[in-house]
């Protein structure tokens, strides 16, 4: 399942009379979840110490139950009293200075019990003690134990083999059925094909005081490729987990006014018509309408535009959106699965269902080996049947140990060791492989394509120029910046501090919500703000202005960029790609940033529909693009490219979008993962042929009737071992 | 070689006491947070005496 589905589905509740019969008992619900266990985020708990700072304040915190740190998820779980909140948690950690934010419980549920992931340890628990028990009695078989003796080993061996491969084989089983049903021939036909056609003989072998007994192959079989499928299965959660963690981080609650009094409710429950606060610095929750006050708006997740846009009564506003200076009260005309930014996390689902349509390297391997190794065991068969006049005793034999010694241990392991090796290095590095097939991907991409704001800057404001202004100027800007949250300001107030200029003497400071700040200076007025009402000419790029008397100074801002954007555009250049930049912010910035960077091609005022229809063009022309973008009018785009990379401070729809989340705020690790990502695939490919090596020699042997189940052993093992120690290489 | 009528339901048996010991591990959801564990072994909480 897609996490996107995942995410659809976890805010609604599960119980569909839940419609019908829809606040109390939602609410009910809702309270007893939270009175039960709240689960916080721990990104700074990395040791035994901060484990038990941790669970003590935790404890100390009067309604706490009891505590737990869970280590490697980085996450606390607490049994709480009913009247104990998460930001009481938070406060009482943050206190002892370690950072902590809520998660949203709903959210976390499939990582928590990962049920199926216990089972394949379970088998593979089950596989391995049968295997040292076999491989004991085997040994004795091979150094020579003769008649009764070895005939009592079969038996025994068979005792132990027969119920494990009947439990260890059950997910190849029931997979090989599933794609027999659907007339295919998948990579788990032939292994179960393996398995009882290798358990079966030995069982007549043994009845029969026969020589060969594959007891010992058919196990390790089972192992070997349980193995596999538990890295496999073990990466996926891992991404499943800290994607689901990202969505969780942010817990939809929205501040509803209830007959004039604030109370704070879960997204879920916020109704049409429901009049919401939104507090400065905060996102929109919903689709609405702003009735009262008066703010800035930061829209550029939606539309990747870096000016604020005034708000005020009458101003239409979406969800996603940040609320810049003065509190908003907006009446809600969508909530939840109906506002624009949920219709767009659908749609992207959808647009996701074309990118599984990619075959993997190991697909294209299996859809030719498949049907190989059913065609060789066959002839085999054949030719004994008709060499022999008839024995199929012995003709089963050889064909059986065809199978066996073709079996895909190695395969079956190739790919999902190198994807563990190469998703492990790379979460150390801060990216997020999310999908099995986004490393094979990358290797293959050729053109890079980058967002603007958000992406290759941070959409934090940086003052430029301040040395053109004098002292004083700055002095009474800072003096007035000092007291506001607008990110305008506070970037003014940063650059002049780190200049070392003291703010000046400024009385009676007054913000204005929606237009800047005012004082009284010397006794003359003084306001720092919008280019209006200051009464000074806009500039083309994002500025802030001051007027003092009867003049103006306007202060312009670039956008920061991200620390490693530069070292990234510069590998990825020397890599051989072409590195484009598409942004929805107007021309200045965009070519700004351009050529600070390195970047040759780059548009400005590009909609959300040119960008996909960009990446369309480019795909037409046979080129492979990796698409690198944070905000809603990306995600289209992300959706058709290639493979697709958004950082984790993207809205919630562009990283559902996207195969990688960048987890740090550096974006250099982007060039490493084009890399590794080409050298994994390199790695499959050597491993592909490692395997197919093996073949070659024991094949011939197994097809003239030369191989004993000691040679089936050594090759199966031999293989599986080298091909993992090649997907460790990874560098 | 009578002695193998000791020797193998010994070495089962042995075997069998490993896979019981990791069935109650799995059970009880002693791989859900390895490092963790690694670490709690550190801390000098409850040393003096065992948590209430």
């Amino acid at each position: 399942m897609s996490i996107a589905e995942d995410f659809a589905r976890a805010p609604i509740s599960a119980c569909p009379a839940c419609a019908v019969v829809p606040a109390a008992e939602r609410i009910a619900a809702l309270r007893a979840e939270r009175d039960g266990r709240i689960v916080l985020s721990l990104p700074g708990a990395d040791d035994a110490q901060s484990i038990s700072t941790v669970e003590t304040a935790l404890q100390a915190v009067p309604g706490v139950r009891s505590a737990r740190v869970n280590l490697t998820l980085k996450r606390a779980s607490v049994e709480t009293g009913p009247d104990v909140t998460a930001s009481a948690l938070v406060a009482a950690l943050s206190a002892i200075g370690q950072e902590a934010h809520e998660l949203d419980p709903g959210l976390l549920s499939s990582t928590e019990t990962d049920r199926q992931g216990r089972e394949l340890l379970m088998r593979v628990g089950v596989a391995f003690f049968s295997m040292m028990n076999v491989m004991l009695l085997s040994v004795a078989v091979w150094s020579g134990a003769e008649d009764a003796t070895r005939d009592l080993f079969h038996w025994i061996s068979g005792a132990i083999a027969l119920p494990t491969v009947i439990f260890c084989g059950q997910p190849f089983f029931k997979s090989a059925w599933a794609s027999l049903r659907q007339g295919k021939l998948g990579m788990d036909v032939p292994i179960s094909l393996a398995l009882i056609l290798a358990s079966s003989i030995s069982v007549y072998e043994t009845w029969h005081s026969g020589h060969h007994a594959y007891f010992d192959a058919a196990v390790m079989l089972a192992f070997f490729l349980l193995i596999g499928r538990y890295l496999d299965h073990r990466t996926r959660a891992v991404a499943r987990s800290a994607a689901e963690e990202l969505a969780a981080l942010e817990v939809p609650r929205a501040i509803v006014l209830d007959d004039g009094t604030e109370v704070e409710r879960p997204i879920a429950l916020v109704a049409v018509g429901d009049l919401v606060l939104v507090r400065p610095g905060a996102r929109m929750p919903v689709d609405g309408i702003v009735t009262h006050g008066a703010s800035e708006i930061d829209r550029s997740l939606l539309t990747g535009e870096s000016l604020p846009i005034p708000a005020q009564a009458g101003t239409i506003v979406s969800a996603g959106e940040v609320n810049l200076t003065g509190p908003l009260t907006v009446q809600v005309t969508a909530a939840g699965k109906d506002s624009s930014l949920h219709r767009m996390a659908d749609l992207v689902a959808v647009a996701e269902g074309t990118k599984t349509r990619y075959t993997s390297l190991a697909d294209r391997a299996s859809r030719l080996y498949s049907p190989l190794v059913h065609l060789l065991s066959f002839s085999a068969f054949g030719y004994w049947m008709w060499a022999t006049g008839g024995d199929a005793r012995y003709a089963i034999n050889i064909s059986a140990a065809v199978l066996i010694i073709t079996c895909p241990c190695a395969l079956g392991l190739a790919v999902p060791a190198v994807i563990t090796s190469a998703s492990g290095k790379l979460f150390r590095k801060g990216l997020l492989i999310k999908h099995g097939t986004a490393l094979e991907r990358l290797a293959e991409v050729d053109t890079v394509i980058f967002d603007k704001t958000g992406t290759l800057t941070l959409g934090m404001p940086e003052p430029q120029g301040l040395d053109d202004h004098p002292d004083e100027v700055l002095a009474i800007a800072t003096a007035l910046a000092a007291g506001s949250s607008h990110p305008l300001a506070r970037a003014l107030a940063d650059g002049v501090r780190a200049k070392g200029i003291a703010p000046a003497a400024v009385q009676d400071i007054l913000e204005v919500p929606g237009h800047g700040i005012e004082g009284r200076w010397q006794g003359n007025r003084v306001r720092l703000g919008r280019a209006d009402w200051c009464g000074a000419n806009a500039l083309a790029a994002t500025a802030t202005y001051l007027s003092l008397g009867d003049q103006s100074h306007a202060f312009a801002f670039t956008d920061r960029p991200r620390p490693g954007a530069a070292e990234a555009v510069t590998a990825l250049q020397a890599a051989g790609l072409t590195v484009e930049l598409l942004s929805g912010d107007t021309e200045a910035p965009v070519r700004d940033l351009a050529q600070r960077l390195g970047i040759g091609n780059w548009r400005a005022g590009v909609l959300p529909a040119e960008k996909s229809a960009r990446v369309a063009e480019l795909t037409a022309l046979g080129h492979k693009v990796l698409m690198v973008g944070d905000g809603l009018n990306d995600t289209a785009a992300l959706a058709a490219a290639h493979v697709s990379i958004s950082p984790a401070t993207a809205l919630d729809a562009a990283r559902v979008a996207s195969d990688i989340v960048l987890l740090g705020q550096d974006i250099a690790p982007i060039a490493d993962a084009v890399r590794i990502g080409r050298q994994s695939a390199r790695r499959m490919i050597e491993n592909f042929i490692i395997s197919g090596g093996y073949n070659v020699i024991a094949v011939p042997l197994a097809l003239v009737g030369a191989a004993t189940p000691l040679a089936a052993a050594l090759a199966m093992s031999l293989s599986s071992i080298t091909v993992s120690l090649n997907a460790m290489r990874l560098k | 070689m009578e002695i193998l009528v000791i020797l193998i339901p010994v070495s089962l048996l042995l075997g069998g006491i490993g896979l019981a010991a990791f069935f109650w591990a799995m059970r009880t959801r002693q791989f859900d947070d390895p490092k963790g564990d690694a670490n709690r072994i550190l801390t000098k909480d409850w040393d003096d005496r065992p948590k209430p």
